[in-house]
């Protein structure tokens, strides 16, 4: 029973995983863009909810709503202004400018909210659970994380696939040369990419917030996770993304079933075995 | 005839490397045109100057009575100047459908819509939901073409659109010029095939080297006069 519960855990666990990886994927699929700051992103977010929060006493719902718009017109803004001159045939100068900012972003945290592990209160969520049987019960935090996971990649496929933007979209990330001939404007259209998974990353902030404790250096962790999930679902494909979050979550659970200290490590290797065993991943597109 | 596009001495660069040197070319309202050159000659450089896929700026260019040379490509596209890219470039991840609608994104009103494109390319319909890149080279030439004309165009531009297609095919592709004539645009033609250039064209321009070398009405161009213009009148012994 105790491994089922451990599954069960990693399945939900997975959820925050693929909220971590999604926006990643979305940038690397339409613009074959490497964020390396995209955890120090993440945590941002998770610092500005927990501010906006504790710090200046607003209602949760609408710190969530400034978070997203804060997150969208930040993301927005940095394609435009930064990311789009780097962007070429070179992958060197997006990783380098990333990796920067990933050191800024760091060193500004800790220069705002010092070095101290910190966590948002999320009141009865914390507390309040399924039981399902004996020895499992599901937590309300963990089980939102999933559908919000499962909500958040729907839509996008949805945009994805379903929709103008979409299709315009999928037509940059196969020939954005020629986008220009359809009237689109490359500059544009990856801005809205990234606007997209900048609002990703601040519900992936918002719940890493409720989560678990965080701090200023928690940044390349997330990154890494999220970088595990990608490849282990197969690069471009967004239900791969969430397949691969919930592979490494249960890998993780039950590495810590075994042991408590084994956690991080399970994770790892399942995902080298993956990677060794099916290096385009689980579901690839591209 | 009113004047739809007109270059005045436009030059274009790869880097250092100078590809056309002074080219002056017009095409009338209502006009169908063709450039032909031999490989290298510069005709899809001087189609990529005028959509603003190679910078142009400072340079003459006005199109429907607009000055477009140093627009952004996708503002050019909007004025109405769309292209059927040398080698289709289709978009391989969307289908047949889809890589039509996309050429309808700058929203310019006018008679093409995707019932008139299955209209004059009925072997699309029954693959309007496979893969673009799934087709046979001819069908994804309408596609192509289909998906500029989804634009509304005031001026088509076709970059060797009759390339590696067989025969039948071919025939089949330049029976929709016509068609597209009537809906109000003007065509210009990039052609390897000088046959199918003068039997299409009211207008031929011929490029060699990045200039225009001959220029005029099929009717009155002589076969040596194009085989000059196209392969250059200097023997070996001249140019050594
Ligand atoms: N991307 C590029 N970079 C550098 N030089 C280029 C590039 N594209 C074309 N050229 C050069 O510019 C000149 C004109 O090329 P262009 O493609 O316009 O010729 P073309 O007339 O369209 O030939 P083809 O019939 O083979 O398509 C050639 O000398 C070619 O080598
Ligand atoms: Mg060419």
């Amino acid at each position: 029973m105790v491994w089922v519960n451990a599954i069960v855990q990693g399945v939900l666990l997975g959820g925050l995983y693929a909220l971590f990886a999604a926006g990643l994927s979305l940038m690397f699929g339409v613009m074959r863009f490497v964020n390396l700051a995209h955890g120090d992103f993440i945590v941002t977010a998770a610092y500005l909810m927990l501010a906006l929060v504790t710090g200046f006493g607003i209602h949760p719902a609408f710190a969530v709503l400034f978070v997203l718009m804060a997150l969208a017109s930040a993301g927005y803004l940095n394609q435009r202004i930064l990311l789009n001159r780097v962007l070429g045939a070179d992958l060197l100068p997006p990783v380098l400018v990333t990796f920067g900012l990933s050191i800024i972003i760091q060193n500004a945290l800790l220069e705002v909210f010092s070095a101290d592990s910190r966590r948002l209160n999320a009141g009865w969520l914390d507390t309040a659970s399924f039981r399902l049987s004996e020895d499992i019960s599901i937590g309300a935090l963990p089980l939102l994380m999933f559908v919000a996971a499962v909500g958040v990649i729907a839509a996008m496929q949805f945009i994805f696939y379903r929709t103008a933007l979409g299709r315009m979209l999928r037509a940059t990330s196969d020939d954005p040369e020629i986008v220009p001939l359809m009237g689109g404007n490359n500059a544009h259209i990856f801005a809205i990419a990234t606007l997209i998974a900048s609002v990703v990353v601040g519900i992936a902030g918002i719940f890493l917030a409720m989560k678990t404790n965080f701090d200023p250096a928690a940044g390349p962790a997330r990154l890494l996770f999220a970088f595990e999930a990608v490849i282990i679902g197969g690069l471009g494909s967004l239900w791969g993304t969430l397949l691969g979050g919930v592979i490494l979550g249960v890998a993780q659970t039950i590495g810590a079933q075994i042991d408590a200290g084994y956690q991080i490590l399970a994770g790892h290797l399942v995902f080298l075995a993956i990677l060794v065993a099916r290096p385009r991943g689980l579901l690839p597109k591209m | 005839m009113t004047t739809l596009l007109e270059t005045r001495a436009l030059e274009a660069f790869y880097g250092d490397f100078q590809a056309l040197f002074g080219v002056d070319v017009t095409v009338g309202e209502g006009e169908t045109v063709a450039l032909i050159g031999a490989n290298g000659a510069g005709k899809s450089t001087f189609l990529r100057a005028i959509t603003g896929l190679l910078p142009a700026k400072g340079q003459k260019v006005s199109f429907d009575g607009q000055e477009i040379a140093g627009l952004p490509a996708d503002r050019i596209h909007k004025a109405g100047l769309a292209m059927v890219p040398e080698g289709r470039r289709l978009f391989p991840s969307l289908t047949v459908e889809e890589n039509l609608l996309i050429g309808a994104s700058g929203g310019r009103k006018g008679p093409w819509s995707l019932a008139k494109v299955y209209d004059l390319f009925p072997d699309l319909v029954a693959k309007k939901n496979n893969p673009g890149t799934a087709l046979s080279g001819g069908q994804q030439q309408m596609v192509a073409i289909g998906r500029a004309l989804m634009s509304n165009p005031r001026l088509l531009l076709c970059d060797e659109i009759s390339l590696g297609l067989a025969p039948k095919v071919i025939k089949d592709i330049y029976e929709a010029v016509p068609r597209i004539r009537e809906g109000g645009t003007s065509i210009l033609v990039v052609e390897q095939d000088v046959g199918q250039a003068m039997a299409v064209a009211s207008r031929v321009y011929c490029f060699m080297e990045g200039r225009v070398t001959l220029s005029g009405p099929p009717g009155e161009l002589t076969r040596a006069e194009i085989a000059a213009a196209y392969f250059g009148t200097k023997t070996d012994e001249e140019a050594a």
